[in-house]
């Protein structure tokens, strides 16, 4: 029977990860890494490790993922568009991933084949969490609390409104130009007209002429 | 019973999956969730490891790695937020500059 639910879910969480990849619309992506991720809360279950796929479930389905989807549509994310890429990069990416697959999964392969673990039944109870938590792992645990705060605080400062920015229409292809880009415009130095009408940069420095080089 | 070699190899192709979204996708967002993807990835070998070594810290440390993937999301998005409130796009190619 495990077997039969291992290969199940490990398939959902491959394809999970695979549709992630392909998708170009980053809300499908999202809703694919939740897939991915009740595809291992399963797994997690099968490994006797009941709190790790509770809070799977809770912490990143639930939270985490449900933060992505609410900023993707609070920013109207559209496809972006299919990126430039050179002839090197595409044809030697792909093989250089397939690579670091066969290279990772052989190495496993070949050190953990022969590893004489026997996988009884090792179920982790929720009040062994605890006590680990909270006596052994009291200083981590307090720390990531700290981390957790600055967190919040960080977060909130910086998606903080400020009243002078309106909101403006998203682009994801080529963002409208600016007028003040250009480095030499934003200087302070006066323009001025020659005799065409034409501005002259004084802000750059002025060729010497022939006879100054001479002399 | 299912061996570890299997688990653990599960576990490389999602984070290989994932490092692979990193590298091809091109909007901030899309490679936001593959960070978290190569996360998962690594959580699963943790889980792994604990259940077949009979001892309890992988456990742990996957309850570590998911606190601070939640304070990175909030982070993250808020950082993600805040470029797109000053840019105006999502697209990596154009927000390869800190300054404005």
């Amino acid at each position: 029977m495990y077997p039969v639910l291992f290969f199940i879910f490990a398939g959902l969480a491959v394809a999970g990860a695979i549709s992630l990849l392909v998708q170009r619309q980053p809300i499908y992506s999202a809703l694919s890494l939740v897939a991915v991720m009740g595809a291992l809360a399963a797994l997690y279950l099968l490994l006797g490790a009941e709190f790790v796929a509770a809070i799977q479930i809770i912490v990143y389905a639930g939270a985490i993922m449900v933060l992505f989807v609410f900023v993707i549509m609070l920013l109207n994310a559209q496809p972006a568009e299919a990126p430039g890429r050179s002839r090197v990069a595409r044809a030697l990416g792909y093989p250089l991933l397939g690579i670091l697959i066969a290279e990772l999964g052989g190495m496993v392969a070949a050190h953990f084949q022969n590893v004489k673990l026997t996988s009884g039944e090792y179920v982790v109870h929720v009040a062994q969490i605890g006590d680990a938590l909270f006596r052994s792992y009291l200083l981590p645990f307090e720390a990531t609390s700290i981390l957790f705060l600055a967190g919040i605080l960080g977060a909130v400062l910086l998606a903080a409104h400020t009243e002078d920015e309106a909101p403006g229409k998203l682009y994801i292809g080529e963002a409208p130009p600016e007028p003040n880009l250009i480095p030499y415009d934003s200087t302070e130095g006066s323009t001025t007209y020659n005799g065409a009408g034409q501005p002259v940069r004084t802000d750059l420095p002025a060729h010497p002429s022939s006879e100054e080089v001479r002399s | 019973m299912i061996p570890l070699s299997y688990y653990l190899i599960l576990s490389v192709l999602l984070f290989c999956l994932g490092v692979a979204g990193f590298l091809l996708k091109t909007d901030v967002i899309s490679i936001f969730i593959s960070i978290e993807l190569m996360l998962n990835g690594v959580n699963l070998s943790f889980v792994a490891f604990s259940h077949f070594l009979k001892q309890i810290n992988g456990n742990i440390f996957v309850f570590f790695v998911m606190v601070v993937a939640a304070a990175e999301a909030a982070v993250g998005l808020a950082i993600i937020v805040s470029v797109v409130r000053n840019r105006h796009t999502l697209s990596i190619d154009k927000i390869s500059l800190m300054r404005d």
